[in-house]
């Protein structure tokens, strides 16, 4: 099963880092990150494997919208599938 | 890795523009409860239902949170109940009130199938079913109740719209107290589909196995978002971007729905392909028929626009499913819809132009709010032009209105939530009555016969 995170927000320092120890503490691995910068707004999409993933889904979510709120940046985690299945036939 | 465009696309129109999954519904037969034994039948239904259903919330919620969408209603739809009851004497009342008991028990939000088909007469169970409709709907919350009284095979049961027409009011009357919302959960069809998922009108057709899951999807403020980005389109182009859009919505729910009948184990039904409008702000169609040119809804050219919609939703998603069913096309629920409510208070959308809209959208004269003082042979009639034009243009077409008990046109009702609020709308008063008591059946049309 694989995820893809998506961050959109003002670029600051520590947004990878964070994310991806959140990512590494649940057992998440990560397996390609995307990562743009237009007019200063940082968007980055990161697709992770969950197949192994420590505790359930929903707790690394709500670590990462943690992440969020903190560095007042949007973090969506969502299935792959939802994307795979709108945008591709 | 999918590129990031199309990620960021997704996430707007669940973010910003409110695309969800309307409901999950599981279809449920009860054809093995039948009990002479009222009692016994009752205790079948409950244990049947609560069987079946028991995960369907957590599932849903499941499915919800790991997918990260939102899935709005669980529901259940059953076997019309009539059906059931018919076999038992006593008061049918007993079933709608298990059938309450299994939807809070299941904890879901409307259990549907309080229902009769009478569209060629009245078998044994029927009328006692329908005569205990404003009963069953003043003594619970989440049982919906649905009658059909027409179908393009059959014709019309004037008898059974005569009779629906003081059913209504009564089941407003008996639940005054609760701003009549006992009509708002009442259903009167023509041609009704029996995979519906979307209530009030779900049942669970006696041609359906033994137990379904049917998924509702909706987002007309994804379609309105995306005719936003083309103001300069013709009419051809946003036919095709609003196909392109219902395509990448109703794959949506082909996801859900898969997902969810894979988890509960039981066989995935259909999509139902509709745009099912809420009170909240951009998740209107009326603002979408706007978007494309008019000034107000209910202006001259709504029924075009409207009939583009419609056909273009159901274009886009046929491809994108298995297999669809249900409704599938636009909804036009007044006090469900933010932009129709404004409509209808300005004055430019009147019950007659909902009637011609009806014509070409998915269903009919839904969530109406009308003047508490309207004969009940004016409710029937409405229903009978309602049904004439499903029943003529082999479509389903269905009245939910709500008479205003005690308030008078122009004047507001407020359920809340999901069933939203509206002006009480004019309602012509001339009378009908002679037409509706002369009783009778409306001959099938020359369509009826194909074969």
């Amino acid at each position: 099963m694989r995820a893809i995170i998506t961050v959109i927000g003002k670029d600051q320092v520590g947004i990878v880092a964070k994310i991806s120890t959140a990512c590494a503490k649940y057992n998440a691995n990560i397996l390609d990150i995307q990562q743009t910068l237009l007019q200063e707004i940082f968007t980055m999409t990161m697709l992770i494997d969950i197949s192994h993933i420590s505790k359930d889904i929903g707790i690394l979510k709500g670590e990462l919208e943690e992440i969020g709120k903190e560095m007042e940046l949007k973090i969506h985690v969502m299935h792959e599938d939802i994307f795979n299945s709108m945008h591709r036939i | 890795m999918i590129n990031t465009g199309d990620i960021l696309e997704t996430i707007k129109m669940i973010q910003e523009e409110n695309l969800d999954i309307r409901t999950i519904t599981m279809g449920i037969s009860l054809l093995d409860c039948i009990d002479p034994d009222i009692d016994k039948a009752c205790e079948k239904v409950y244990k049947k239902i609560t069987n079946y259903a028991k995960n369907l919330v957590k599932v849903g919620e499941e499915i919800e949170k790991e997918y990260g969408i939102p899935i709005i209603n669980k529901r259940i739809s059953v076997t019309p109940i009539s059906i059931i009851s018919a076999a038992s004497k006593g008061n049918p009342v007993k079933f709608a009130l298990t059938l309450e008991k299994a939807a809070i028990d299941c904890n879901v939000n409307f259990i549907g199938g309080y229902s009769a088909l009478v569209q060629k007469g009245f078998s044994a169970g029927d009328e006692e079913l329908i005569l205990s409709i404003p009963e069953a709907l003043s003594k619970t919350e989440r049982v919906c109740a649905s009658v059909n009284i027409g179908s393009t095979k059959t014709g019309i049961n004037l008898d059974a719209c005569k009779l629906m027409g003081q059913i209504v009011k009564k089941t407003s009357e008996m639940t005054a107290d609760r701003n009549c919302l006992g009509s708002a959960k009442l259903v009167v069809f023509c041609n009704a589909p029996e995979d519906n998922p979307f209530m009030a009108g779900a049942f669970h057709g006696v041609g359906e196995p033994e137990c379904v899951i049917n998924v509702g999807v909706s987002g007309p403020g994804v379609v309105k978002a995306a005719i936003e980005k083309a103001p300069d389109a013709n009419i051809t182009e946003i036919a095709d971007i609003i196909k392109k859009t219902a395509f990448k919505i109703t794959r949506m729910g082909q996801l859900v729905g898969t997902e969810a009948s894979k988890r509960l184990g039981v066989p995935f039904g259909i999509v139902d392909l509709s745009l099912a409008p809420t009170p909240a702000v951009g998740d209107s169609v009326a603002h979408i028929l706007e978007e494309m040119g008019l000034e107000k809804c209910g202006t001259h050219g709504t029924t075009a626009t409207l009939a583009i919609l419609n056909d273009a939703v159901k274009k886009g998603g046929v491809m994108a499913s298995s297999k669809v069913g249900g409704l599938s096309g636009a909804f036009i629920p007044v006090t469900e819809d933010s932009g129709m409510i404004d409509a209808a208070k300005c004055g430019s959308l009147t019950l007659e132009k909902l009637e011609a809209m009806t014509a070409v959208c998915s269903v009919g004269l839904d969530m109406i709010i009308i003047p508490g003082e309207t004969p009940a042979e004016t409710i029937s009639a409405i229903m009978a032009d309602e049904a004439a034009i499903g029943m003529i243009n082999s479509k389903t077409t269905a009245v939910r209105v709500i008479p205003a008990i005690g308030k008078k046109e122009g004047e507001e009702l407020n359920f809340g939530g999901l069933l939203g609020h509206g002006p009480i709308m004019k309602v012509n008063t001339y009378s009908s009555a002679k037409f509706i008591n002369r009783g009778g059946q409306i001959p099938a049309p020359i369509q009826s016969l194909k074969n």
